[in-house]
């Protein structure tokens, strides 16, 4: 709007008389009385009383020249447009020039035309130069012919495209063979196709439909074989193979990005490393056939031991009996029945005193099996009453008894009654001693020595060092060995001190068994294997034997002989040789002998004991299938 | 006490490897550079014994090379070469921007380039060592002439690899060395020996390729670039042994207007046109100086080899092939000269025939059809396999196999040695024995096994029959009759076996030596340390497998596609 009112007629003079507020937005004025200021810097005012909504419409109701009246911001007031105003308006809203007298279409004037004149635009003279040949230009053009004629410049020669070939090897150097040659591995050729590569194979190579599906469903780097062997009738129905290029790329990759080694192969002989170990048959005499089996128990036969004379052999079952066994006939001589099922028997090793030791839940009993020598049989009832109590009576962990009556009869002596549940009994070699195990994790009460003459019962331990598996005496000499889950300890029962601590690397041993000599143990454990302590010379293994498929049961010595033997839950009893030298320089020898089996698997579990006869090379097996055999 | 702290990894293994990137770094090279640079120089990656120790510490994935060997790369002249090639590129794209037109030109003719030469002769030192490197050299480069110009690479750089492949073709025909064929699913494989060194060689079957996108051109372009400089090199050393002159004239026969395989040929007949000019390659006898080492029987072991090589190098000799027009022309055509046949074709196929059907010289048409209208008396007419087989059999195999429209014998690799306990493909027995010249023996054994097979079979079809012919009284006598005679004809008197237990005390004891014996490794086996028992039951594993596999080929189930020779599988199962 503004700029239309600058073009309406009344001169610039008038305006500037009337508004000099200059081109500032009028609405800057809004909240103020006055518009503007006047040539003399006197304000202007507004006009008193402002037009509202209401005079508008009313205006546009009935002022006739309402659509050609503008409204002046600078002024304040209303301008009623002329004729000629409406018509430039009209004008230039069509896009016309805005002066009508200005004629767009005029004929045009060329000022420079194509035609060419015959006389110069200009008047000025040409140059000299541009007739005389150019001086710079000579001088350039002699230094060439120069350089041609003296045959510095050559004519460009088209570049040799194809390669040129000469013989490269014309002269060999043998000093050219470096160190990196010599270090150099080559890459190892394509390897070459076989038979099921043919167009036409013979029809065993070819894949059954089995096979052809295992091979599409195959992941391309576990397929043995990359294609699929086709056959085809003749040359001509073979296909293009689809995947050449991409297998000479491979081969391109695998000649840049794989690394190279040197690999030696060491055509290792199998046999080669299977250990040289004596023939078995040079080993003799070791069990070998299963000769005799004692049937009568109704359920699984947990432990057995044999007599010290040979004659006899006592078995405990889970059916709450023991039973007493003539070992040359497999005869029953004696069912006896407990209140219990009986974990664990030892027959006294002292020949001269005929006792058993039984123990099943809280209770080891003495028997007296009376078989055998009837002296040997009455001296050890006289043993056991020529019994007096000591003065003073202390308090002691287990309370002796002794049986009476029908019990008596029955050839029980003498009842501990322990505070817990026994697992195992042991004697002392001597015969007097006797060891029990009440496995319990919180407590120091856990093996019991006991002395059968004087009825004396003490407790070795103070503390607790773990759940105690089994424990033994040492053969000869005073000491004493407790297995818990993973150690063997050996003490000293006269100096009441730890000599030793045996690292099984075992899980959870299962039994324990001490060589005659003293100085060598075995060690069964759950985990399948089987330790070989030379107490002589470390605390660790002297051998692993992992020669069974399940845990073991039962680890027994021969008493006279070099072998000990193994049963297992894979129902075989492993009979090995076992040599331990008088000279301390030698290492024990280990061999494997016989594996023995005949037990059946129940339940999964196999044979539960083992024990040697302690004079013949016989061994003895309890097993799950409630059978005892014998071995011979 | 005293003395630096020592840092770790700055000796030993960690300086002694580079990682890739920083081997980049060390050479200023883009990684496509260097990529080109390590195939040119043939180097390659190194499996550090211990990752973590040279990856200080870290357990990342990465590739390393030897230090040596970057340091190696530092000094190589090709290395400017490249640089020279990036600022080339970049001016010229810069005239091109400015539309310099004539500086385009300039720039187009001072191109750089490189030669390799230099580097063939650092990585191959001696010629054996190039020729014993060229298998894969051969194989792409067969492969890159058979492409068209598709854009995928350089048409000089097809052009070349025809022209080269022509002229190893063109070597191997004229030194006889082809030694094996074997027409596989993927392509054809040749071996030939050259100079003592057994090269083989993978050509594709003349078809377009479909180029895959996943593959990388450029790699294979570089590993090109390469293996035609030293195929050439090679060439020319080969050509001058032969004293021939090179580069042949065949080759200008090439130009791209030809279909590959046209010019193959026709560069393979001029080749043999051409040779009689040069020099007449002289026959060189072995010569027989008994060398102290060396003990008769070496000696004549090698006497005999040598003349059987020079008998299978004239296998062919005499003989006149035609080729039809569907049988692959190029393999065939080589595969023939090589073995000193004289081979054509139809004309109207291509050039380089050199007489026609109708001539009645003509001892072999091969065709590849299952008929032909007009047969020639006078000649046989035979499927391309023969030529395969009797290359690889080293002898001219009966033709009688190979007919128009008989169902072909299986083709067998002849790069399988089988060794003791393998599986040996019963066609391949046939054909041992054969080549000890047992072929009447073996034949008619073959028929009475036939024969006997078939009777086994009437007199199982008569049991199968009698069952239900019992009740009919009619049927009754002639059935006896037949059976009888069935009878007398297949019953055998076979030894019964003898079971080595159950005949006393000698069987006894050998079975319980056996017996102990087995229990004794089994025991000993248990005494085996972990280590050890691992490794023997890997390698009993492996060997198991591989027994498995040989008894799993003989047990597969006979194919009715094979009736020939059935018996012969039945017996082996």
């Amino acid at each position: 709007m503004t700029l239309i009112t600058q073009e309406i007629p009344p001169p610039p003079h008038s305006e500037d008389i009337r508004n000099t507020v200059g081109n500032v937005p009028m609405e800057w004025y809004q909240d103020y009385p006055h518009i503007g200021y006047n040539l003399d810097g006197k304000k202007i005012f507004k006009p008193i009383r402002n037009k509202d909504e209401l005079d508008e419409f009313l205006d546009k109701m009935e002022n006739p020249d309402y659509w050609r009246t503008v409204h002046d911001k600078m002024t304040a007031s209303d301008i009623r447009l002329t004729d000629e105003q409406v018509d430039l308006v009209h004008r230039l809203q069509k896009g016309q020039f805005g002066d009508v007298n200005f004629n767009e279409y005029e004929p045009s004037v060329d000022f420079f035309t194509n035609e060419v004149m015959i006389h110069p635009v200009t008047n000025r003279p040409q140059d000299k130069r541009s007739f005389i040949p150019s001086l710079i230009e000579k001088e350039k053009v002699s230094k060439l012919v120069h350089a041609i004629k003296m045959g510095w410049i050559k004519p460009r020669k088209p570049k040799e495209t194809t390669p040129q070939y000469y013989d490269l090897w014309a002269k060999e150097d043998p000093n050219a063979i470096l160190g990196r040659h010599k270090m150099h591995v080559p890459a190892p050729k394509m390897r070459l196709p076989g038979h099921e590569e043919s167009y036409n194979p013979p029809p065993e190579y070819l894949l059954t439909e089995e096979e052809r599906l295992v091979w599409e469903q195959q992941d391309a780097e576990d397929r043995k074989l990359p294609f699929l062997p086709q056959k085809h009738s003749c040359l001509r129905a073979v296909p293009a193979f689809s995947r050449f290029i991409h297998e000479r790329f491979e081969r391109c990759l695998d000649l840049y990005l794989c690394p190279r080694q040197r690999k030696m192969r060491v055509n290792v002989n199998p046999e080669d490393l299977i250990p040289k170990l004596p023939k078995p048959k040079d080993l003799q005499p070791f069990p070998t056939t299963m000769s005799l089996v004692y049937r009568g128990h109704t359920s699984l036969v947990r432990c057995i031991s044999a007599s010290p004379t040979g004659q006899w052999l006592v078995s405990g079952s889970d059916d709450f009996t023991v039973r007493f066994w003539e070992v040359n006939t497999g005869r029953c001589m004696k069912t006896l029945e407990v209140g219990g099922a009986v974990k664990s028997v030892a027959w006294n090793p002292n020949p001269a005193v005929c006792l058993v030791a039984v123990c099943f839940e809280h209770t080891v009993l003495l028997l007296n099996p009376s078989l055998g020598d009837r002296l040997v049989v009455s001296s050890t009832d006289q043993l056991i009453t020529a019994y007096e109590p000591p003065e003073e009576d202390k308090e002691q962990a287990v309370t002796w008894a002794l049986s009476e009556g029908l019990e008596h009869n029955k050839g029980h002596r003498l009842t501990l009654t322990h505070p817990k549940a026994v697992k195992q009994v042991v004697w002392h070699g001597k015969g007097d001693y006797l060891s029990s195990v009440m496995p319990d994790n919180s407590s120091n009460l856990q093996v019991l020595i006991h002395q059968v003459s004087k009825r004396r019962t003490q407790n070795p331990f103070r503390k607790n060092k773990g759940l105690v598996q089994c424990v033994s005496f040492h053969p000869l000499r005073p000491y004493f060995f407790v297995a818990t889950q993973r150690y063997v300890r050996v003490y000293n029962l006269i100096k009441q001190e730890l000599t030793k601590k045996l690292m099984t690397n075992c899980k959870w041993i299962s039994s324990m068994a001490i060589h005659p000599g003293g100085d060598n143990l075995i060690c069964g454990s759950y985990d399948c294997r089987l330790a070989w302590f030379d107490l002589d010379l470390s605390t660790k293994p002297y051998k692993m034997l992992r020669h069974h498929k399940k845990a073991l049961r039962g680890v027994a010595y021969h008493r006279n002989y070099p072998l000990f033997a193994s049963g297992a839950d894979d129902g075989s009893v492993i009979v090995c040789h076992g040599m331990v030298y008088n000279d301390l320089l030698q290492n024990p020898l280990i061999v494997p002998v016989k594996v023995l089996k005949g037990h059946q698997i129940t339940h999964d579990l196999g044979v539960l004991d083992v024990t040697f006869h302690p004079t013949q090379p016989w061994v003895f097996s309890s097993g799950a299938d409630t059978t005892i055999r014998l071995f011979t | 006490m005293g003395g630096l702290q020592k840092k770790k990894y700055e000796r030993g293994s960690a300086t002694n490897y580079i990682t890739r990137n920083k081997a980049r770094k060390k050479l200023q090279l883009s990684l496509a550079d260097f990529r080109r640079l390590c195939i040119l120089k043939g180097i390659y990656p190194h499996e550090p014994k211990h990752k973590k120790k040279v990856n200080k510490g870290s357990t990342a994935p990465r590739t390393f090379y030897l230090f040596k060997d970057i340091r190696f790369l530092l000094h190589e002249p090709i290395v400017r070469k490249f640089r020279e090639y990036k600022v080339f590129v970049r001016k010229l794209r810069k005239a091109y921007g400015k539309a310099e037109w004539t500086g385009v030109e300039r720039l187009r003719d001072n191109k750089p380039g490189y030669k390799l030469d230099h580097i063939i002769k650092e990585r191959y030192p001696t010629f054996i060592d190039a020729l014993r490197d060229i298998d894969d050299a051969l194989s792409m480069c067969f492969l890159f002439s058979t492409f068209a110009r598709t854009g995928k690479c350089h048409v000089q750089t097809i052009t070349l690899c025809r022209r080269l492949t022509v002229e190893w073709m063109n070597y191997v025909v004229t030194s006889r060395s082809l030694r094996k064929v074997f027409l596989s699913i993927k392509g054809i494989y040749y071996q030939a020996e050259v100079l003592g060194q057994l090269i083989t060689w993978l050509v594709p079957y003349q078809f377009a390729h479909d180029h895959p996108t996943d593959v990388d051109y450029r790699v294979m372009a570089t590993f090109t670039e390469m293996y035609t400089t030293l195929f050439g090199f090679i060439n020319f050393r080969l050509y001058q042994t032969l004293n021939l002159v090179y580069p042949p004239k065949v080759t200008q026969y090439l130009d791209l207007t030809f279909s590959c395989a046209q010019q193959k040929l026709s560069a393979l007949s001029a080749s043999l046109a051409r040779v009689v000019a040069t020099a007449e390659e002289e026959e060189n006898q072995l010569d027989l100086f008994p060398t102290e080492g060396e003990d008769q029987e070496n000696m004549q072991a090698r006497e005999k080899e040598q003349k059987e090589q020079e008998a299978q190098k004239r296998l062919f000799e005499g003989l006149k092939f035609f080729l039809n027009r569907e049988v692959p022309r190029e393999s065939l055509a080589f595969i023939l000269r090589c073995f000193g046949a004289e081979v054509s074709w139809d004309k109207s196929l291509c050039i380089g025939g050199t007489y026609e059907v109708t001539d009645e010289t003509i001892t072999h048409q091969i065709v590849d059809r299952p008929d032909m209208d007009k047969q020639y008396i006078n000649r046989y007419y035979i499927q391309p396999q023969w030529v395969f087989d009797s290359v690889n059999a080293q002898m001219r195999l009966p033709v009688e196999d190979y007919f128009l429209g008989t169902t072909l014998p299986p083709h067998l690799s002849p790069f399988v040695e089988e060794k003791d306990g393998d599986y040996v493909p019963p066609e391949k027995l046939k054909l041992m024995a054969l080549q000890r010249g047992e072929k009447p023996v073996q034949e008619d054994e073959e028929e009475e096994d036939e024969e006997e097979e078939e009777e086994d079979d009437d007199e199982e079809e008569d049991d199968d029959v009698d069952d239900e012919e019992l009740t009919e009284e009619k049927n009754l006598k002639k059935l006896e009759g037949t059976r009888a005679q069935g009878k007398t004809l297949a019953v055998k008197v076979t030894p019964g076996k003898v079971k080595p237990w159950e005949t006393g005390s000698v069987g006894n004891k050998v079975r319980l030596e056996q017996e102990e014996k087995a229990e004794e490794k089994r025991l000993a086996i248990m005494m085996m340390k972990k280590k050890e028992k691992y490794l023997y039951d890997k390698i009993m594993f492996g060997k198991k497998r591989t027994t498995r596999e040989v008894s799993s080929l003989r047990c597969a189930p006979a194919k009715p596609t094979r009736p020939s020779l059935r018996p012969f599988a039945c017996r082996w199962r």
